[in-house]
């Protein structure tokens, strides 16, 4: 493949886009504009999604299954595509959640062993 | 949503695709719009957050995954575009696939009939040919038919088989309707059970009516029951009488049931061997049954090798005299050997030949879909070459080599897919003429028709076609500085492709030599063929098998009586110059091969020498026009009683006598007499074994011995073998209706059948070389077309790139004639080139074809001579065209191209 659409512009960690996807996707229907404008929000603008990350990650959990996707009336009035968490979604969410946690666990306790030391 | 439905809904996904990011840009525009900017500053900054629509589009797509698939839509078209721009080019290109595609499907479809497909029975890789085998092999090999008591034991015996048995039975049937003589089968009653078939109506034959003494029953043909019944479901438990003796029909057979692949027709008639009161079943040297049998669930083809090596083992204990030596054997029942898996005399089984022609055929063909293949490269590399800078402006413009070359490969593919189904087309069109046109009978012809094998077959032909003509120009293409292209303009360099250009040229040029001097050498040997003497007369002669009534073969005094009676009613018909009794015709299917010695001493039974044995009235030579070299031929002297006599043909003189004074020596023949035969004439050497197969034949020598002195014992098999030879003062076909008449009998029941003329058994025994001829002619035609117009297409490419060379020469003086010699001589180095590699080629072929064809002698120096004289004229003649359009080329607007 010529196209190389693995990693997000952003300074995301790899595969952490898909995640903040899905959670901001749990709270109901919500079109593409929205989920980036939400994450920008809830991080207080740390975390800016470039509409090149994140679309194509959109489409490719849509692809995937963990996604739906729906045509709606939007707040606007114009029609929007709206995505809604699938129950593959949840569980998929679920797991990152966790194993996300224990990672970030994990790298907090190296850190601060370190700190101890010195 | 499948990856067809995505394709399907492309349009769709793309609109969404579009509106999705539109409405993004838009919130953002408006939210940009509300944070205080002017429309167009907010339009501005969204574009500028937003970066390139198009790339984020692109990944999107790629994100969906269908990415693979739109490309090759998009290739298609492009291909079926560009094909379009190009009509002439695309039909020939296509016509020249449809051609070799085609032929080769034809073949391949009857190979897959005749030889791949599987029996038409259930499970029938759980069926196994059964034979018996003796360590002391004959010319004829190690295996033999069961004898009958045999087969009994075995399948008596036997855990792991169920066996069943069949013998030919075929005779004449008086009633109901005229007497006709019919060919019908003697079977054991599980026959249709083990094979996996049922009859279509009535009942299939009761293990309990498989003895002597049983009420004789009988299973007809379907084609007998639409003759006899009109298909009347009455003929169920009416009466037919065989042989003169009534049977009560019990079931129809199905169509198209086949016991053996040589048999060319249904059977008209089954009989239960079990009934058969002849001492022959009874007799354990008597090899009468073909035998088949099935595994029993569970059991292996090597537990049943095992099990009938042990009761082979018992049995020659038992029966020392008639088993010594002899055991039983099972094998693997393949479609090309059939049912039938006797021994095979000769190598001339139907089945052999057939399956060396196809294979030959499908060779032959395969060189000439090659020819096609690079013709259409050469033609696709020719327009390669001059899109060369359509091509590096797409890859200068971002196109990488893989997706140039995976276009161009489409491209091909789209080709080879047309040229195939066209092919198909012209396959399924001419699959009944070749099948009619095949010399004799084809083994199971009825199982020759397209199938999904045969769609399979055709569809990877096209596409490793198209893959072959399309990898040159495919990888060619891109390979090519980018720069220098470009900067090239409209001149193209030229050099590399014409390396590969006559590499075409050649390679085409030695495939249609291959094909070419094999036409040849096969229309030599043909000619050869058939100007030889056959040694017979073979001009005003019928020969036709002969049932006697069933009720005169009682007594051999009235057997004798019969055939005296039946002789002098028919010289009588007008027209009739003289009649003969004959067993074994020359030409004809048949022969009688026995042992013979100078002296009582004979060799062991694999060392004796053989004869071909013909038992025959005095005119037989009269009849047959066969040369008296010496002594006397036989007369109404020798018969029984008298000093037994044979009359040599000039073949075992010589091996036996020196060819010296043979007459009036004595032959040791065992199975004539223990007593030895004097030899009382010398006559002319017969071709028995046909025009083209006689000189290659392993047994030649012939001995006729007299009818009359067929001892009592023998003479009711004989009469069944015996056929009337008649030489005419007419035509003799116009003679069949009244001979036919005068044979009847008193009883009406004679009959005469398989009535042939010498001339038809002589142009027959030459049919399968006509008939490789005809084909290799037309494929050797097709060839020297295809490689004529590869070179007349590759020479106009050729010039047409050197049009500026040649205004340059042409500037510095050089006449028409020179351009036209420059041209040609070109031309002739590739020819010249490819006439040597195919001539080598041909050598080695013209082996083959010696190998696989009787009577076809070593390459001759004058047909490679011919044959290549018409090639390289023909090649001359398709670059005659270019090189006098090159000599026409105006010097100054030649110049005026660079």
């Amino acid at each position: 493949m010529r196209h190389d659409n693995s990693s997000p512009k952003s300074d995301l960690p790899q595969g952490t886009l898909d995640l903040l996807i899905l959670k901001i996707v749990t709270l109901g229907p919500i079109h593409g504009y929205a989920i980036a404008q939400r994450i920008q929000q809830i991080s207080r603008d740390v975390v800016q999604v470039q509409q090149g990350s994140l679309y194509p990650a959109l489409h490719r959990l849509e692809n995937k299954g963990l996604l739906a996707a729906e045509w709606k009336e939007s707040e606007t009035g114009r029609e929007a595509k709206f995505y809604r968490l699938t129950a593959k979604g949840r569980k998929q969410l679920k797991e990152e959640t966790e194993s996300w946690a224990r990672l970030t666990g994990a790298i907090g306790l190296i850190l601060g062993s370190e700190g101890d030391a010195n | 949503m499948t990856w067809w439905q995505r394709l399907h809904n492309h349009t769709q996904v793309e609109a969404q695709l579009d509106a999705e990011l539109r409405f993004d840009f838009d919130q953002r525009v408006a939210a940009n719009i509300r944070a205080g900017m002017t429309e167009s500053e907010a339009r501005g900054a969204a574009r500028l957050a937003f970066g390139g629509l198009e790339q984020i589009k692109e990944e999107c797509r790629d994100a969906r995954g269908t990415r693979w698939l739109l490309d090759l839509w998009q290739d298609f078209r492009y291909a079926l575009r560009t094909l379009r721009q190009k009509p002439g080019f695309a039909a020939v290109a296509m016509l020249t696939l449809a051609l070799g595609i085609g032929a080769t499907t034809v073949m391949f479809t009857v190979i897959n009939g005749v030889l791949l497909k599987p029996l038409p029975y259930p499970e029938p890789d759980r069926l196994v040919a059964l034979n018996e085998w003796t360590d002391k092999p004959t010319q004829f090999g190690n295996l033999w038919a069961f004898t009958y008591p045999n087969f009994l034991d075995c399948r008596r015996e036997s855990r792991s088989l169920t066996m069943a048995a069949w013998g030919g039975n075929s005779g004449t049937i008086s009633k109901p309707g005229e007497a006709e003589h019919i060919e019908g089968f003697q079977v054991s009653a599980n026959l249709f059970s083990v094979l996996g078939v049922s009859v279509t109506r009535g009942r299939a034959f009761q293990p309990q009516e498989d003895r002597l003494g049983a009420a004789p029953v009988a299973i007809i043909g379907h084609g007998l029951w639409q003759r006899r019944f009109g298909g009347s479901p009455t003929a169920i438990g009416a009466t037919v009488v065989f042989e003169d003796k009534p049977y009560t029909i019990v079931g129809i057979a199905p169509a198209g049931l086949r016991l053996s692949p040589e048999q060319d027709a249904d059977a008209d008639i089954y009989f239960l061997a079990g009934q058969n009161t002849e001492p022959a079943m009874q007799n354990r040297f008597a090899h009468t049954v073909q035998a088949v049998g099935r595994l029993r669930p569970g059991e292996t083809l090597a537990q049943a090798q095992a099990e009938l090596a042990s009761i082979g083992r018992h049995l020659a204990e038992e029966y020392p005299k008639a088993n010594e030596g002899r055991t039983m054997v099972a094998a693997e029942l393949r479609p090309d050997t059939g049912v039938d898996w006797t021994i095979r005399t000769e190598g001339s089984s139907a089945q052999h030949d057939a399956q060396s022609t196809l294979w030959l055929l499908l060779g032959a063909v395969s060189l000439v879909l090659l020819i096609a293949c690079v013709n259409v490269a050469s033609l696709l590399l020719a327009r390669a070459v001059s899109r060369e800078r359509e091509i590096a402006m797409r890859v200068a413009l971002g196109a990488g080599r893989n997706r140039i070359v995976r276009q161009c490969l489409t491209e091909s593919a789209v080709l080879a897919l047309a040229g195939g189904a066209l092919g198909l087309v012209l396959a399924a069109l001419s699959l009944r003429p070749f099948i009619v046109f095949w010399p004799g009978s084809l083994p199971r012809a009825a199982e020759v028709r397209l199938d999904w094998r045969v769609l399979l077959f055709a569809l990877a032909a096209s596409l490793l076609s198209g893959l072959l003509f399309g990898l040159a120009p495919a990888f060619r293409a891109p390979v090519r500085k980018l720069e220098q292209i470009l900067r090239a303009g409209g001149r193209t360099l030229a050099g590399n492709s014409r390396r590969l250009h006559s590499g075409f040229v050649i390679s085409e040029i030695a495939f249609a030599v291959v094909l070419l001097v094999s036409a040849g050498m096969l229309g030599r040997t043909l000619i050869r063929l058939s100007s030889l003497d056959p040694g017979v007369n073979i001009h005003n002669v019928l020969v036709t098998r002969t049932a006697l009534s069933p009720r005169s073969l009682e007594t051999p005094a009235q057997i004798r009586a019969q055939w005296k009676e039946l002789l002098d009613r028919i010289k009588r018909v007008p027209g009739v110059q003289s009649v003969s009794m004959v067993d074994t015709v020359p030409m004809r299917e048949g022969n009688n091969q026995l042992p013979w010695w100078t002296s009582a001493a004979l060799p062991p039974p694999n060392e004796q020498p053989l004869a071909l044995a013909t038992s025959v009235t005095p005119d037989y030579l009269k009849v047959m026009g066969i040369p008296l070299r010496e002594g006397r031929f036989l007369n109404d002297q020798d018969r029984i009683g008298n000093e037994l006599v044979i009359v040599i043909d000039d073949a075992l003189a010589r091996q036996a006598f020196g060819g010296r004074n043979a007459v009036g020596k004595f032959l040791w023949v065992p199975a004539m007499s223990s007593d030895p035969v004097k030899v009382v004439g010398i006559v002319g050497h017969v071709r028995h074994w046909g025009l083209a197969g006689d000189d290659q034949a392993q047994v030649r020598a012939q001995i006729y011995y007299p009818f009359a002195q067929v001892p009592d014992p023998l003479l009711h098999r004989w009469s069944e073998l015996m056929s009337i030879a008649v030489r005419t003062s007419v035509e003799p076909l116009s003679l069949l209706d009244s001979l036919r008449r005068e044979a009847r009998g008193a009883a009406g029941d004679q009959v005469l059948y398989e009535a042939r003329t010498m001339e038809q058994l002589a142009t027959r025994s030459l049919a399968r070389q006509r008939f490789l001829l005809l084909l290799f002619g037309v494929f050797a035609g097709l060839a020297l077309l295809l490689a004529c117009i590869g070179i007349y297409g590759v020479l106009a490419y050729l010039t047409s790139q050197r049009i500026p060379e040649i205004g340059v020469r042409m500037a510095v003086g050089a006449g028409a004639r020179d351009v036209i010699r420059l041209v040609l001589g070109q031309s002739l180095g590739m020819i010249l080139a490819g006439v040597a590699v195919g001539s080598l080629a041909a050598l080695a072929a013209t082996r083959l074809l010696e190998r696989l064809v009787a009577g076809m002698k070593p390459a001759e120096l004058s047909t490679f001579a011919a044959m290549l004289s018409i090639l390289i004229l023909a090649a001359l003649i398709a670059s005659f065209l270019p090189a006098r359009r090159a000599s026409r080329v105006d010097p100054m607007s030649a110049l005026r191209q660079e």
